[in-house]
């Protein structure tokens, strides 16, 4: 394209970027299948695989029983066997129904056998509260699943990432976990009519400034993008982090950001105790501490099993004021 | 070159002198591994085989070399009929690169992906689903062969045994499920953990057909899983064999066997798989004192030069620990 030149730009939802990449997949490599529970005649849950049945047939799009340690373990065992499998878990609370598969087999078996086995599965969950369906569908695992060696953890937090990500995880000789935040799906954005793959490897600056870092991922980014704005409006100018990457994570731009503004909050829609934000906080102090202007400072899900009630689960959650309120205590007495 | 007819099962002089040769191994190997691990050679885990080594040469010689096999972690016979040599089995319990899983896995986790032999799962009945998938690979890809899931009677209680008996045959997948059962998971005997014992008439509620096959009889288990493959390779659907069994070791050096009386013991062992096998050869006419003799060098030879090769191993470097937790660079970059 000549320089100047402006790409015809598409709005579309998350949920449809999301569509468009498992549909690119599926026709650009006949070894990529979809299966999981209500993915096809259903359209999936969150309607991600509407119109994929009819567009690929019951053979590559699958609905499965409700059995998630056997399907995930059959996409596991179907990409040793030389398929490129997507594998959708409804929601992170059944994923742990197939614990055992992802932890046991895909995440150790290359090494396990001495290199002789590759596992290039990809597992799609939606994560994340914000919907009132309580304590069996709302939780943040992702910050367990980072904990494990073997896997690599995506969060894809926009649009663009929704629709590049997959084949970026599918071109991945090893396991690949993508994290869908649910409160994203109806989310709309804008991108190039030939948007595609995007790299997995960076944390993205969503928003650049000088005074503090704000760290976050998935659905938690906008939120964060939110308080940013806040600050903004006191004269406080917030660099926001999204990491991207879960597993393995990008030390340089995240220590980068903190060694710039001298400030770190982390922003985990998981619980505090034992975190991704504790690994990120932990990370900091190992190779940042000296940079430090202030005390880092964290903004998680309360301790609690999600409740249902829309007043408890929002105060449960990260959100724009209370990221905003934690900015300005690493700013100390000028802003506190 | 003298036949012998064995029901639904050709059988020359050769064929079964290699096969008999085959359960000697096995016998002589693991009276071998449980030398070594008194002698400190090998550690973790070890459970020996003896007593079932009618299973895994009956399952095994039935099956083509591209079939695939997941076995449990009472597996060493099972990679020994594969055809995977002695020295790299003995190695990888002694911990030395040169084993066949590179010493990583050790007696519970036998890799060897050029027999397409995947593992050696110490997860009971974790390995069924990885079958399920690299037999939908196969379906999917349309290649005419059968992946075979070896897993004990304990494995009949989890859940992955139900899901992958219900998916396998609702998606015709050409699976052979065979359930080793030697009466006891771990120390808790089958009528102590099943509601169910007849474990057959439990697998046929899923639709599939099942068997129980006299599992101290090479020449009914090798019978009954060629049967059982030739349906399946030909569009069938999965099938499911119980091999009635007995294992007349411990279940690990660690079982002091408080939990069974040695009469019972006794008993199985006047069932002794190559005793009968012996005997069935010498009243067909297929062999000689000669024979044996000569068959019980071979096996002491090929075990003494195993173990010898296993102490002459090397250990992996210690820079080579995180190889492989993640596909290595050059390997990415290779054709794939």
């Amino acid at each position: 394209m000549p320089p100047g030149e402006r790409k015809a730009m598409v709005r579309m939802t998350y949920r449809e970027a999301v569509r468009a990449a498992v549909r690119e997949a599926l026709h650009r490599d006949p070894r990529v299948f979809l299966m999981g529970e209500d993915v096809g005649a259903y359209g999936g849950c969150y309607a991600v695989s509407k119109g994929c049945l009819a567009e690929f047939g019951a053979e590559r799009v699958r609905d499965t029983p409700l059995c998630e340690s056997a399907f995930v373990g059959a996409g596991i065992g179907a990409a040793m066997g030389g398929m490129r499998p997507i594998v959708e878990i409804m929601t992170v609370n059944f994923g742990l129904l197939a614990l055992d598969q992802i932890v046991n087999n895909a995440a150790t078996l290359r090494h396990m056998s001495g290199g002789q086995l590759s596992v290039p599965v990809v597992i799609r969950l939606a994560t994340g509260a914000g919907r009132q369906v309580a304590a069996q569908h709302s939780h943040s695992f992702e910050g367990w699943f980072a904990h494990i060696p073997g896997i690599k953890i995506l969060a894809p937090a926009t649009v663009e990432d929704a629709r590049g990500m997959l084949w970026s995880a599918l071109q991945e000789p090893d396991p690949v976990l993508i994290f869908e935040h649910a409160m994203l799906y109806a989310m709309e954005g804008e991108l190039p009519e030939d948007a595609g793959a995007v790299e997995i490897s960076h944390a993205a600056i969503r928003r650049p400034g000088r005074d503090v870092s704000l760290i976050t991922y998935g659905g938690s980014l906008h939120k964060t993008l939110a308080a940013a704005e806040l600050l903004a409006r006191e004269g406080i100018e917030a660099e926001v982090v999204d990491l991207r990457t879960l597993r393995p994570l990008d030390d340089e731009t995240i220590l980068g950001s903190v060694t710039r503004t001298r400030r770190a909050v982390l922003v985990d829609e998981g619980w505090r105790s034992g975190s991704l934000s504790a690994e990120l906080s932990a990370r900091i102090m190992e190779s940042a501490f000296y940079e430090l202007d202030a005390p880092v400072q964290r903004v998680c899900t309360a301790e609690v099993p999600i409740p249902y009630p829309k007043h408890l689960e929002d105060a449960a959650l990260p959100q724009p004021e209370s990221i905003a309120a934690a900015a300005r205590r690493t700013l100390g007495e000028r802003h506190g | 070159m003298s036949e012998a007819q064995a029901p639904g099962l050709p059988l020359n002089r050769d064929e079964a002198l290699a096969w008999l040769r085959q359960m000697q191994l096995i016998r002589r190997f693991e009276e071998a591994s449980a030398q070594a691990y008194s002698a400190g050679k090998i550690r973790g885990f070890l459970h020996l085989y003896i007593g079932e080594e009618a299973c895994a040469v009956g399952t095994l010689r039935a099956l083509q070399p591209d079939d695939a096999i997941v076995s449990h972690y009472r597996e060493h016979g099972h990679a020994l009929a594969r055809g995977v040599p002695a020295r790299a089995i003995m190695a990888e319990m002694f911990a030395k690169a040169e084993g066949c899983s590179r010493g990583r896995g050790g007696s519970m986790h036998l890799f060897d992906a050029s027999r397409r032999f995947y593992g050696g799962n110490a997860i009971v009945a974790g390995g069924l689903p990885l079958a399920l998938g690299l037999a939908l690979a196969d379906q999917m890809m349309r290649r005419p062969r059968v992946t075979t899931a070896i897993f004990g009677d304990g494995a009949v209680a989890e859940g992955e045994f139900h899901e992958s008996l219900n998916l396998a045959t609702l998606w015709k997948l050409p699976v052979l499920f065979v359930c080793e059962n030697n009466l006891y998971a771990m120390g808790t005997a089958l009528q102590r953990h099943e509601a169910q014992v007849n474990l057959a008439a439990r697998a046929s509620s899923y639709g599939l057909p099942a068997e129980s096959v006299d599992g101290m009889d090479v020449l009914a288990v090798a019978g009954a899983v060629r049967r059982a493959a030739a349906a399946i390779r030909s569009g069938g659907g999965p099938a499911f064999l119980e091999l009635r069994t007995y294992r007349f070791r411990a279940h690990s050096m660690y079982d002091p066997e408080l939990y069974r009386d040695k009469r019972e013991v006794e008993q199985w062992k006047l069932r002794d798989p190559i005793i009968l096998f012996i005997q069935w050869m010498r009243e067909a006419g297929l062999l000689s004192t000669g024979d044996l003799e000569r068959l019980e060098r071979e096996v002491e030879a090929e075990v003494s030069d195993a173990l010898d090769f296993a102490e002459a191993g090397t250990l992996e470097p210690v820079e080579d620990l995180t190889r492989d937790v993640y596909t290595p660079r050059e390997a990415r970059d290779a054709p794939r």
